[in-house]
């Protein structure tokens, strides 16, 4: 898929077996256990009053369908059903089909606390798969602490956080920023940064780290760092300053609909992506985002990321094909989609070691569980995160990606990284 | 002697209503749900606060606020500093880099507590700040407005302008505020913990009581003198005025009561939610709000709690199980209320209901010109068409 | 910060950054100026302004797709076609809309203000039920991106010369529809005395509907115009209602004038600031300053003396 040639290993179980030393801890999709229920009796599985039954397991999905955050969260909702329909054509976890119960959060952080109430309380689901953006997230997080829920987190946030009731599939912070700067500093002889992000926490702490590994361990410098409220649309100014200060790298952390403004104002203010300076690095705009700026104003951008649509391996050809299949041809899958996707399967993976749908018993089996996903190998850390890869890729005028660069290890996750508060 | 006061201040029909509206948030609700949706119900209360409020500012004032989500902010936010800075605790702040402070502050590299949130370490500052605050900007806001005659569209657009400031100007200065996540993971007040079952039900009804005590208030100014000349200024602003009358001070008094209210729901709010968010400022909470005091009936203290919990509980029945269906009712919603009913449902209940129940009972018991809970339609007609 | 620059350099930057000023200018009169003559003219605040604006943007984005498959000789002129289109499709929902509710309101203004609000809501999941929730990607022909060089360092983007260019032609139109022709007179005229108008013959109804469609037409234009600059979504249109209707008030009801001089003041506020100061601190800024001088005029900066 991809024509571009670089030096990567197969995703073969010998990498695995250096990487994680040892493959019996692996877990591959699209591999049935055939798992029977009748071995796993209800009564033993379940000793918390989670909804499971004989033959079936609820989980809870909760994403915004409505407002403004809905443009985004589509593409996760999506995953996590093609995700079960999967898992339950393989039969289902522990040999009980997952039943969903979906919930909308309307955008509205009250609403997304009320609906995850909602879910653990009335409807005790095993597991809820859910929200997107930080704020959501900060407003369920006392709701499964105290209910003592199970969340999968799909997408790559700022860190600062590690809580016992969430798994992060996302990157943090540093897993996705550090490997992209030393490359861009290595690979093209980058001296100068202009950081420009969206002025929520995200954006502000990402920031935060970037600017302390350009300036304590590159020893390069930042001339700038800009923050534009949420659905802003004017960037003519900004764009003037950057073209006063003639930086190396624009490194923007920009989301949701201000992307499009600000790269179609870009390419319009004659800031050639697609020449060798300067070099725009993001962060946040994926094959999703781009969807909407259009491949020809994104055409030449760098993204640095774990996931890419074009990976060439074949558990991402086939990912890709099925989510295409269930939901259009002209449907795309970004960094986000693919973390919503593996959620139910590091779920199932985590139920069916523990041979149990209780909480404490999956949370206790998680840490070490491997998978090979999409995006390579991952394995969950002991702090809830995943172990991934991180990859360069450059967007191409048909709003994919050529992977330019990735690392050859997993990047541990480091949510409260040290020389960087 | 009492009854005598007391028929002065309530009708025996608006005595009714208060006695059900009473039997509903007291022992109906209660008995009938569990603490999860109860919880839900006393959320739903907090924004009939502010209904409360915009029923004496728009429907007996013609004050229209697009703005009301300031002053419910402002309230929240006032609850939720204090609970946070109970919460955040050295102990409890221990890897920070500054322990001691809220988290976003230290995520946001602040290394002290800014000057004016160290008050809110007193609860009873809180609690007085909660109203002040709030009738304060009211008061700003009114003054310059009211005493140069600002009025109508102009006034609810530029309250509107003010609820997306205040919107913005808090996500942005994420370092003192906690930015879009808001102001989250709030456990304690005075040790007690707020997010047990216990207290979640303890706190509706302390949140039932003290909205009782808004509505007799809020009838109390209607009843008054004040109340009469509201509607009267409503009406013809211009006579009233020529009357010797200083309409400017009324005015703003009674928007301050409404920001009053609408404080006192938010910091209600935040403790039975456990957190604020500038979701609850902007615009589109603040034009929510004035809708449910639109189905309840513009004129109704009362209609307006029930518009409130009918609007709500439907929101969240529907978008439980039709999420894009919703927004269309919503909608819908807004549009008939004001082509089809704008009496609300306290107008259904006056103009349709009481009439029938009356025929059945024998009618005419002696309350011919008695004022329903909510005056009578023409008095509406005249206030939609000032 | 400017002591890296020559004088050159720095005259270049502040013509750019003068550039980007007028180009906001612009871009706020398009947005205001469909809501300014309904407001103006009709006393009706129209909360689903920006979901107007947005059904120009969808328009355009049909439009651009049917080029491609029908005619791809022709794509670069299609954004031509598609304004007209814009134009057309949120003229007509507008003069629909008119007829199913606003005219029965024109005695509650406050009223119109909730039931237009309700619209929104309709039109916003109407089109996230038709569209789908994501953005969709407008492609914008190829010469109307890039930039166009002043002399050796001015650089000034084309589809910002663009939305000024149709930022004059439309207002002169208006202009010249409000003041030069008959039915602009007859619109003045049902703004001052509408029983007097009637009683001379003009067909009221009639002129209302006109101003309305025409308000809300121009919306669509100005979405259209919008693709070039911003996102296209269901939600979108929440995001221009904030800076239109502060463009509208600040100016003062009713006056062209007006309009021109608040747009004018606002962008070039906030389009200095954003060089100096973080976007966000601007945006605030500016906000603050524009409710500030309201509360001490909150007439606006200019108003026509009505009679009650």
């Amino acid at each position: 898929m991809t024509d571009f040639t670089k030096p990567r290993q197969p995703a073969g179980p010998s990498r695995r077996a250096v990487l994680a030393g040892g493959a019996a801890l692996t877990a591959s999709l699209f591999t049935p256990k055939g798992l029977r229920a009748q071995d796993f009796p209800t009564a033993a599985v379940n000793t918390t009053g989670l909804a499971v039954t004989d033959d079936t397991v609820t989980v809870g999905i909760l994403h915004s369908v409505t407002g403004t955050m809905a443009i985004s969260e589509t593409g996760s909702v999506q995953a996590e059903k093609l995700a079960i329909e999967q898992i339950n054509a393989q039969g289902g976890v522990l040999g009980r089909k997952i039943q969903f119960i979906q919930e909308d959060g309307a955008s509205d952080w009250p609403t997304f606390a009320e609906k995850a109430r909602k879910l653990l309380v009335n409807d005790k689901v095993a597991s809820v798969m859910g929200c997107w953006t930080s704020a959501s997230r900060k407003a369920v997080l006392p709701v499964f602490e105290q209910y003592n829920g199970m969340l999968y987190y799909p997408t790559q946030y700022e860190g600062l956080e590690q809580s016992p009731n969430v798994i992060y599939t996302g990157q943090e912070a540093t897993q996705q920023i550090i490997a992209g700067l030393d490359w861009v500093s290595r690979d093209k002889g980058a001296e100068t940064f202009y950081l420009i992000g969206s002025d929520y926490i995200w954006p502000r702490t990402s920031h935060k780290i970037a600017r302390k590994h350009i300036e304590n361990f590159l020893g390069k410098k930042v001339v700038g760092e800009e923050y534009y409220p949420l659905g802003h649309t004017q960037f003519n100014s900004v764009i003037n300053k950057i073209k006063l200060k003639k930086p190396d790298v624009i490194y923007a952390i920009i989301v949701g609909g201000s992307n499009v403004a600000f790269f179609k104002q870009l390419k319009a203010a004659g800031i050639e992506m697609t020449e060798e300076k300067p070099i725009v690095l993001s962060i946040s705009t994926s094959e999703d985002e781009i969807l909407g700026v259009g491949g020809e104003n994104a055409n030449g951008m760098f993204f640095s990321a774990k996931y890419f649509q074009t990976l060439d391996n074949p558990i991402n050809q086939k990912f890709v094909s099925d989510f295409k299949a269930m939901w259009g041809p002209e449907s795309v899958v970004g960094e986000v989609t693919h973390n919503a996707y593996i959620g139910p399967w590091l779920w199932k993976l985590a139920v069916e070691k523990a041979g149990s749908f209780d909480i404490d018993k999956v949370r206790a089996a998680s840490p070490g569980l491997e998978l090979d996903t999409p995006a390579g190998m991952v394995r969950i850390h002991e702090n809830h995160h995943l172990w991934s890869t991180t990859r360069v890729g450059r967007a191409r005028d048909d709003g994919q990606f050529d992977v330019v660069f990735e690392t050859a290890d997993l990047v541990e996750p480091d949510p409260f990284p040290d020389g960087y508060q | 002697m009492l009854i005598d006061r007391k028929s002065r201040f309530l009708t025996r029909e608006e005595m009714i209503g208060f006695a059900i509206l009473a039997v509903v948030i007291f022992l109906v609700l209660p008995l009938a749900l569990d603490t999860f949706r109860l919880n839900l119900f006393g959320k739903y209360l907090t924004y009939a606060f502010v209904a409360v409020g915009l029923v004496l500012c728009w429907g007996a004032g013609g004050i229209l606020s697009l703005g009301q989500g300031v002053f419910f902010g402002l309230g929240g936010y006032g609850m939720a500093m204090f609970l946070k800075l109970e919460a955040s605790t050295p102990e409890a702040t221990a890897i920070q880099s500054t322990p001691g402070i809220p988290d976003f502050m230290d995520w946001n590299q602040l290394t002290a507590l800014p000057w004016w949130w160290e008050p809110f370490h007193s609860l009873a500052f809180t609690m007085i700040a909660v109203v002040i605050v709030p009738v304060a900007v009211a008061f700003i806001i009114g003054v310059a407005m009211f005493r140069r005659r600002v009025g109508g569209v102009y006034f609810a657009i530029i309250t509107q302008a003010l609820a997306a400031i205040l919107t913005i100007l808090i996500i942005g200065q994420q370092g003192f505020t906690g930015g879009l996540n808001g102001i989250t993971d709030l456990r304690t007040l005075k040790g007690w913990d707020i997010r047990s079952d216990e207290a979640k039900e303890i706190l509706y009804f302390v949140n039932g009581a003290l909205l009782f005590a808004c509505l007799f208030v809020a009838q109390y100014v209607r009843r008054s003198k004040l109340g009469r000349l509201l509607i009267a200024m409503r009406d013809q602003e211009d006579r009233v005025r020529f009357s010797g009358y200083d309409v400017a001070s009324f005015k703003v008094f009674v928007f301050c009561l409404g920001a009053a209210f609408a404080g006192i729901g938010g910091a209600m709010f935040t403790l039975q939610v456990g957190f604020m968010s500038p979701t609850l400022v902007g615009i589109v909470p603040s034009i929510e709000m004035v809708i449910f005091a639109a189905v309840g009936g513009r004129l109704s203290i009362i209609g307006a709690v029930y518009g409130t919990l009918l609007v709500n509980w439907a929101k969240t029945t529907f978008s439980e199980s039709f999420p894009e269906l919703w927004l269309f009712g919503l909608g819908a919603l807004f549009i008939a209320v004001v082509m089809a009913f704008p009496n609300g449902l306290a107008g259904l209940w006056s103009e349709q209901i009481m009439p029938r129940l009356r025929k059945r009972t024998g009618g005419g018991n002696g309350a011919p010109a008695s004022p329903a809970p909510v005056a009578g339609l023409s008095e509406v007609r005249k206030a939609a068409a000032e | 910060m400017f002591a890296d620059y020559s004088m050159g350099e720095l005259t270049a930057i502040f013509a750019m950054q003068g550039f980007a000023g007028l180009i906001l200018f612009s871009i706020f009169v398009l947005m205001a100026l469909g809501l300014a003559i309904i407001f103006g003219q009709m006393g009706v605040i129209n909360m689903a302004h920006g979901e107007f604006l947005i059904l120009g943007a969808y328009v355009t984005y049909i439009t651009s797709h049917v080029f491609q498959d029908v005619m791809p000789g022709l794509f670069s002129i299609y954004f031509f076609v598609a304004m007209i289109l814009a134009f057309i499709a949120s003229g007509a929902l507008g003069m629909f809309v008119e007829w199913a509710l606003i005219r029965h309101l024109y005695k509650r203004p406050l009223d119109t203000l909730l039931a237009t609000w309700g619209l929104s809501l309709i039109l916003q999941q109407a089109y996230r039920s038709i569209f789908g929730a994501r953005e969709v990607g407008v492609t914008i022909p190829d010469w109307m991106m890039g930039s166009v060089y002043l002399t050796d360092m001015i650089e000034v983007p084309i589809n910002g010369l663009f939305v000024m260019g149709l930022t004059v032609i439309i207002f002169a139109a208006v202009g010249a529809l409000m003041f030069r022709s008959t039915w602009g007179r007859s619109m003045r005229a049902v703004v001052q005395n509408r029983t007097m108008a009637e009683g001379v013959g003009i067909d009221s109804e009639k002129i209302d509907r006109l101003t309305f469609g025409l308000g809300c037409g121009i919306a669509g234009v100005a979405g259209s115009a919008f693709t070039m600059i911003g996102s296209t979504g269901p939600t979108a249109g929440q995001q221009y209602i904030v800076d239109t209707f502060l463009v509208v008030v600040f100016g003062g009801a009713g006056s062209l004038l007006g309009l021109v001089a608040s747009a004018f003041s606002i962008s070039q506020a906030q389009s200095i600031l954003e060089f100096f100061l973080s976007g966000s601190m601007a945006k605030v800024l500016t906000l603050l300053a524009v409710v500030g001088i309201l509360m001490l005029r909150p007439q606006g900066l200019f108003t026509l003396k009505l009679r009650k």
